[in-house]
This record gives structure tokens, sequence and C-alpha cells, in this order.
């Protein structure tokens, strides 16, 4: 318990350029427990840090499929099942008046399943996290780049990695508590 | 910037999306000094009041309705939609040019609309509560809207999904929570934002709830990138049917003057028509009394404008599609319809209908128009009104004369109707006034997106 609890180490930077070269560099060196933060979104950023496909749309797929046929099949059992009602002897499986319900519903489900489906990938919502500890993190959404090395990598080694973030040239480099 | 680039070598020099030599710091600062830092102006106190006074006339208007009945408005047979299903049409087509500047002009790539997105939005969801009032105050037994939805109950009765007001229920409540999901997705990063410029703890407390510990991770920023490119994919189709399926409330019918294919694509144009003229309404007074010019330039007004003026002619084809149609079709019924257009008791209101939506307008075609803000903001008045006449006629001169000259009536709005309209506009108008003080008005992370140095130069 002597050691002092680390979650990671911080590096700041001042340009979108110089946190992706700094990130595909420490991608490059072997680190993969790792994160880039940034005030928008950058998609060379998260190209670099090796996040290559999201399930975000996999996710949205399978929500439309099911708002489809729960859309349909609803409407199906009302007017078949639960309540028929004879309107001039027309059918009661009368499909093409069910597509406008079961199109939208096709649209709800998948809005909803893209955005509880995003925010439940990403963990959100999640009022605390450690990065939140370094004073100059709160930049991060306005106008600065940080790049965070975790201790629990493998390759973390408290000196080497230090070393290995200054190489990179940032702008300040401060410890993440845990 | 290549768009800019593109356009100085076209020779052409329009004014820019932003205006030259802001940088990451001052666009946040600019906007979110707004939500923050900003005293109470009196101004906004007294904007603030008026409409609040003008929310308890709905309140006193609607509770008045719940008392008596919709015996205290104007409606009677034939005309058994007056002003609430007039006031509907309206509301909700207005609300349809928010979600087009945040979805559709997103697809297309059009990277001005990231100053206005923001602002178009919240009308947007602001104006689906209005329209979304009318029907339900105009079922007559409101508490019993929940009929409406499928539920299990011990009556065992169910939806008739064969009713284009079944479809609407569908549709509208469907686009009110889209356009709030996609609206509050738009702002978790800002809310961060505000979460961290903010120095009284109370407030930072509370935009941090709201923000849900944003962290700006390049993982989240994936996934949120893909989340929102694929809410606007969801939201283009989804705002294309709900004045499809509104203009089907009248299609479907046999009303001369509704039974038409045309409705649909004339309804969506319709509605995106009248909702960027409300689009300019709001952000020619906002963008001089909040210092905004920088991000709402020139640029964003004259792009509406012609947005306006091209589906301000979609709308003209419409008229004209009707008035032939009249003709064509040899049908009496329809040809009286238009016959009683131009000549019946509500002639004045058609004819101010085609000056309003189609005369004025044209000039929309001269330059000066589409960039002096206070012409600008005299055309989308004159466009707003003419649009709720067109519901009008629609509604009403559809109505009073249709077969059976036995049963022809004539409508009359009390001055229930008026007060109920009056309160929604109120309503929208308070709505707007606390969303600019409590919100960042524009999307702060994408105009950062807009700065050339946020692109990342190829190595």
């Amino acid at each position: 318990m002597n050691e002092p609890a680390i979650y990671g180490l911080m590096a700041e930077f001042d340009t979108p350029d110089e946190i992706v070269a700094a990130a595909k560099r420490t991608h490059a060196a072997g680190y993969r427990n790792i994160d880039a933060y940034s005030p928008f979104p950058i998609e060379e950023l998260w190209e670099a840090i090796g996040f290559h496909h999201n399930r975000v749309a996999l996710v949205v797929l399978i929500g439309g499929i099911l708002g489809c046929m729960s859309g349909y099949a609803l409407q199906y059992w009302v007017a078949n099942i639960a309540y028929p009602i004879n309107v001039g002897g027309r059918p009661f499986h009368s499909w093409p008046s069910f597509i406008i319900v079961t199109f939208e519903l096709t649209i709800l489900f998948s809005v909803l399943s893209a955005v509880f489906g995003m925010l439940a990938l990403n963990g959100l919502p999640m009022p605390y996290h450690p990065v939140f500890n370094v004073d100059r993190f709160s930049r991060v959404t306005e106008d600065k780049f940080f790049l965070v090395i975790f201790s629990s990598d493998t390759k973390y080694n408290d000196g080497e990695t230090r070393a290995f973030l200054q190489s990179l040239g940032p702008k300040s480099i401060e410890e993440v508590p845990s | 910037m290549t768009q800019l680039l593109e356009e100085v070598e076209s020779g052409r020099k329009r004014a820019p999306v932003i205006e030259p030599g802001h940088s990451f710091n001052t666009v946040t600062k600019k906007i979110s000094d707004i939500v923050l830092l900003r005293p109470l102006s009196i101004g906004w106190i007294a904007g603030l009041l008026l409409c609040f006074g003008l929310v308890n006339l709905l309140l006193v208007a609607v509770g008045y309705l719940f008392l008596k009945g919709t015996g205290i408005w104007g409606i009677t047979i034939p005309i058994g939609w007056g002003f609430a299903i007039v006031n509907f049409v309206w509301w909700i087509g207005i609300g349809h040019a928010g979600t087009l500047i945040s979805a559709i002009l997103m697809l297309l790539r059009q990277t001005w609309r990231n100053s206005i997105n923001r602002f178009a939005e919240a009308m947007t969801l602001f104006a689906v509560a209005c329209a979304g009032m009318f029907p339900l105050i105009h079922t007559g037994r409101p508490w019993l809207a929940y009929w409406m939805f499928p539920y299990p109950n011990t009556m065992g009765v169910w939806p008739q999904f064969r009713s284009p007001l079944i479809w609407d229920v569908f549709a509208v409540s469907t686009y009110a929570t889209t356009s709030l999901l996609f609206w509050f997705v738009g702002l978790i990063p800002d809310l961060a934002t505000l979460r961290d410029r903010a120095s009284n703890i109370w407030v930072k407390r509370a935009y941090g709830a709201l923000a849900m510990g944003w962290r700006g991770s390049a993982r989240h920023w994936s996934r949120y990138e893909t989340a929102y490119l694929l809410l606007a994919g969801l939201a283009t189709p989804l705002v294309l049917s709900v004045h499809t399926v509104v203009s089907f409330d009248f299609a479907i019918g046999i009303v001369p003057g509704w039974h038409t294919t045309i409705f649909p694509p004339y309804f969506v144009a319709g509605a995106i028509y009248s909702g960027f003229a409300m689009v300019l309404m709001l952000a020619i007074p906002i963008r001089s009394i909040y210092g905004l010019k920088d991000f709402i330039t020139e640029r964003h007004l004259e792009n509406s404008a012609k947005v306006m003026l091209g589906t301000g002619l979609i709308v003209a084809y419409g008229y004209a599609m009707e008035a032939f149609m009249g003709w064509y079709s040899g049908n009496r019924y329809d040809s009286f319809l238009l016959w009683n257009r131009l000549h019946g008791p509500y002639a004045f209101w058609y004819y101010s209908l085609l000056i309003c939506n189609i005369g004025i307008p044209q000039v929309l075609w001269i330059r000066k128009f589409r960039t002096q803000p206070v012409l600008l903001f005299l055309v989308s008045t004159v466009i707003l009104v003419g649009m709720w006449l067109e519901r009008f006629i629609i509604v009403v001169v559809s109505l009073h004369r249709d077969f059976l000259n036995s049963s022809w009536g004539m409508y009359y709005p009390t001055k229930w109707d008026w007060f109920t309209y009056a309160g929604t506009l109120g309503l929208f108008m308070f709505c707007m006034f606390l969303f600019m003080r409590l919100l960042p008005s524009i999307s702060i992370f994408e105009l950062r997106t807009l700065l050339p140095e946020s692109k990342v130069k190829a190595e």
C-alpha cells in the first residue's frame, strides 16, 4: 500500500495534428491500453489508437428489425385475432394500411437503440472517472487534447512510459491518480 | 477549408460560414458565456414575462375547454375541423425545418448547418409540443387520449390501424421522441463544456448530471459519430413521413380538395417552407441580440432564403396542380371547389394566401432580399401567415361546402379559438426564451470542427 495508486499517465497536446501523431506513435510502440481525449470528434484519432470498429450500427440494425417485426405483428394480431372489425367486407389482413405504423415503429426502435446503445457501449452515464482528477483535463471540452496510457497496460512502467511520453513532445505530463 | 477555397476559386465571393479569426477558445467562450456569464437583460425578462402571460392565457383557454367542451370553439357540422387542425398542421410543419437542417443537411454534408442546427432543433421540439396539443384537446375528452395507444385493457378494445388518425398518433409521437433524442445527443458534449466552465458548484452539478460524465474519449466519439449519423439517416425518412401522414388525414378522406395524391409532397414542401421562415424569424433577432453574427452569417440567411424560394415554388406548383385538376378532372365537385375558392365567401383569404405564399416571396430572387436581415424577416413573416392561411383554406373551405348544398355552412372562430392559438405562440416563445439562456444555442463542438485548425493534415 506504500505505492501511490496511479491510474495512468496523461500527456497534453495543443493541436489535433500533434495528438494524432502522438497517438499513432504510442500505438506503434506497443501500448494498447490507451485512450485519447478531444474536444470534438477526430476520425484519425480513434483510428490511431486502434479503435477501428464500433458496434453501434449493428445494435441499430437489430433494433430496427425488431421494431419492424413487432410493429407489423402487433397490427396483424389486433386486426385479425384480438379485435377483428369487418369494414364493408374488406379483408382483416389489410396489409397496405399497416405499412405506415410498421415504418414508424421501425424508425422508433432504431432511434432508441441508436441513442441508448451508444450510451450503453460508452458506459455512460458515468459521473466519476479518474481522468477528471487532473485539473487541466477540464480543458478537454474546450481546446486541449489529451493522451492517456493506463497503468493497466502490460507494457506500462512508470519511468519508461513517462520517458516515452516525454519523447512525444507534449505540453505537459501528469499522473492520473486513481 | 476546402469548401471556402472552392468558392474563392470559382470567382464568386460569398459570406463565410464562420467569420475568420476564431479559435477553439473564442468559439467556446462566446457561446458558453451567453449561458454562464451574461447578465439577465430587461428585454429578456420582459419578453419572458409577456410570453408567460400568453402561457397563462393558454391555460385559461384549455381549462375552460375542459370544463365546457369543444362547443366553446367555432366548430360545427359541417366544419368539424376548425382552428385545432389548422394550427396542428401549421405547428408541425414549422417543426420540420429543424429536422431538415439537422438531419438532411447533415447527410448532404452542408456544414453551414452546424451553426443553426441546435436552435432549429429546439424550435422543432417546441413546435411539435404545441402541435401535439391540438389534436389532443380537439378530441373533446383528452383525458382518454391514451385509448389511442395499443395497450391491453379490460374493455377488450384495440385501436383501428386502418385509420389515418391512428397513423398520425404513431407518426407524431415517434417524431417527438426522435426529435428530443436527436437534440439531446447533440447537446451531450456541449453540456460537458458548460460543466467544465461553470464556476458555481450547483450550476456545475446540474450540467454535469445532464452531461452524464462525457469526457471526450476517442472511443466514445467514434460511437457517438456513428450514432449521430445513423440518427440523421433515420430522421430523414421520418420527417418526410410525418407530414405525409398528416396529409393522409386529409387525402384518405373523400372530401373534394382533400382527396388528392399531390398532398404528401405538397405538404412536406409547405412544411419546410414555413419552417425555414420560422428559423429565420428566430435567427435574425438572436444573431444580433446575442452577438452571434460571426457564426450565423449572411451565408446562413441567404441559404435559408434559397431553401424557402425552392420549397415555395414546389408549393406554388401544388396550388397550380389543384386548380388544374379542378378543371381537368371534369368532376363537378372538384370544379366547384375551385370556383368556391376563387369566388366563394372565403375568396379574400384564398387570394391573400396566393399573395403571401407565391407573390411576395418571389422578391427572394433578388440578392438584397436574401441578405438584408430586416427585409428577410418581413418576408418570413408573410410566409408564415401565408402558410397558416393555406391550412385554413384546406381545412375550412373544403369542408364548408361539400356534396349537398343542404349541408353547407360557415365557420366563425370564437375568441377561445384565438386565445388557444395565441397561447401556443406564447408557449413556443416562452420555451425559446428559456432555451436561449439555459442551453448553448449553437452547437459548440460542431462549430469547432468548422475551424480550419480542426483538420488533421495528412502526413
